[in-house]
C-alpha cells in the first residue's frame, strides 16, 4: 500500500463512527420532542443533545482535536466565554410575560 | 542603525516569524469566521428565545418532522461526504476529491430545495414576516430570518464548493483549500443542530 493509500484508508472508521453518533443523537432530538415532558424539560435535553453533537463535529469533523493544544484552548474558551456572555439579558424575557411594561 | 532601528526591527520580525498557532493563515482566518459567526448564530438564537419566553400566544405551527428529519439528514450526510472529498484530496486523488465535493454540493442543493418547500408552504398557510394564522407575529419574522441566514449560508457554501472544486480539479487550488472549505462547511452542518431543536421540535403541534 503506498503513503497515499494509507492516507486514505486510516481514520475513515473514525469518521463513519462519529457520523453514525450523530445521525442517533439528532434522532434523540426528534425522541425528546415527542415526549410527554414539560417544556423547559424538553429545551434543556435538546440542547444538551445538541452541544454533544456540537462538540463531536467540532472536534473530530472540524479536527480542532488534532490542532495545537494552545489554538484549541482558544477556540473552546474565546467562544464558550462569549456564548456565556450572550445569556446575560436572557432571565429579562420573563418580564415581558409578568413584569410593567411589556406584560399583558 | 541605531539601537532603536534594531529594536524595532527584533520586535517586528518576531511578531512575524510564522504564522499564529502555527497553522495555515487562510485556515486561522476561516476560524476567525466561524468563532465570528457562530457569535451572529447565537445572537439570533438567544433572541429568539427571548421573544418565544416572553410572548403568550407563542405558536406550534409544525404537524410533521418528516421534512426537517430528511433535512438533518442530507447535510449530516454531506459533512461526510466533505470528509471523503478532503480524504482523496489528502491522498492526491484529485478525480475523488472533486467528485465528494460535487456530492456534497448536490446535498446543499437538495436541502436548500427543501427548504424553500418548507418555505412555501408556510407561506401557503398564511404566514409572513408579520404575521400568520397562529399566534403573536414575531414567529414569522424570528423563523424566516433564522432559517433564513442559516440557508444562506448553505447558498454561499454551495457556491464555493462549486468554485472550489472546480479550481482544485483545474490545478488552482490544493488540498489545503478543501480543507478550509470543509470547515465552513462543517460549522453550516453544526448550525443546524441547534436550529432544528430550537426552532422547530420546540414547535411542534401535539
Amino acid at each position: 500500500m503506498t503513503k497515499a493509500e494509507e492516507h486514505k484508508s486510516d481514520g475513515i472508521g473514525k469518521d463513519l463512527v462519529v457520523y453514525v453518533c450523530l445521525l442517533a443523537l439528532a434522532g434523540l432530538q426528534f425522541l425528546i420532542a415527542y415526549q410527554n415532558i414539560d417544556i423547559t424539560q424538553k429545551f434543556v435535553r435538546m440542547l444538551a443533545v445538541a452541544i454533544v453533537e456540537a462538540g463531536l463535529a467540532v472536534m473530530f469533523f472540524m479536527h480542532l482535536w488534532t490542532e495545537r493544544r494552545g489554538f484549541m484552548l482558544f477556540v473552546i474558551i474565546f467562544t464558550i466565554s462569549v456564548l456565556l456572555g450572550m445569556q446575560y439579558g436572557w432571565t429579562d424575557s420573563s418580564r415581558m410575560l409578568v413584569g410593567a411594561p411589556f406584560s399583558k | 542603525m541605531s539601537q532603536a532601528d534594531l529594536t524595532m526591527e527584533g520586535h517586528s520580525a518576531g511578531l512575524t516569524v510564522g504564522p499564529a498557532f502555527s497553522i495555515p493563515t487562510k485556515k486561522l482566518a476561516m476560524w476567525l469566521f466561524i468563532i465570528a459567526d457562530t457569535m451572529t448564530f447565537a445572537a439570533c438564537l438567544v433572541a429568539y428565545g427571548f421573544v418565544r419566553n416572553g410572548a403568550p400566544d407563542w405558536p406550534r405551527p409544525f404537524h410533521s418532522i418528516t421534512n426537517v428529519a430528511l433535512m438533518t439528514f442530507i447535510l449530516l450526510t454531506s459533512s461526510l461526504t466533505m470528509l471523503l472529498g478532503l480524504r482523496s484530496a489528502r491522498a492526491g486523488d484529485k478525480a475523488g476529491a472533486f467528485r465528494w465535493t460535487m456530492i456534497t454540493a448536490a446535498a446543499g442543493i437538495l436541502f436548500a430545495l427543501l427548504h424553500v418547500r418548507e418555505w412555501l408552504a408556510l407561506i401557503g398557510e398564511g404566514m409572513t414576516l408579520f404575521k400568520n394564522p397562529w399566534g403573536t407575529g414575531l414567529f414569522g419574522a424570528s423563523f424566516f430570518s433564522i432559517t433564513g441566514l442559516h440557508l444562506t449560508h448553505v447558498t454561499a457554501g454551495v457556491i464555493a464548493l462549486i468554485v472550489v472544486g472546480v479550481r482544485y480539479k483545474g490545478g488552482r487550488y490544493n488540498a489545503d483549500d478543501i480543507e478550509i472549505l470543509g470547515l465552513y462547511w462543517h460549522f453550516v452542518d453544526l448550525v443546524w443542530m441547534f436550529v432544528v431543536p430550537l426552532v422547530y421540535l420546540l414547535n411542534l403541534t401535539h
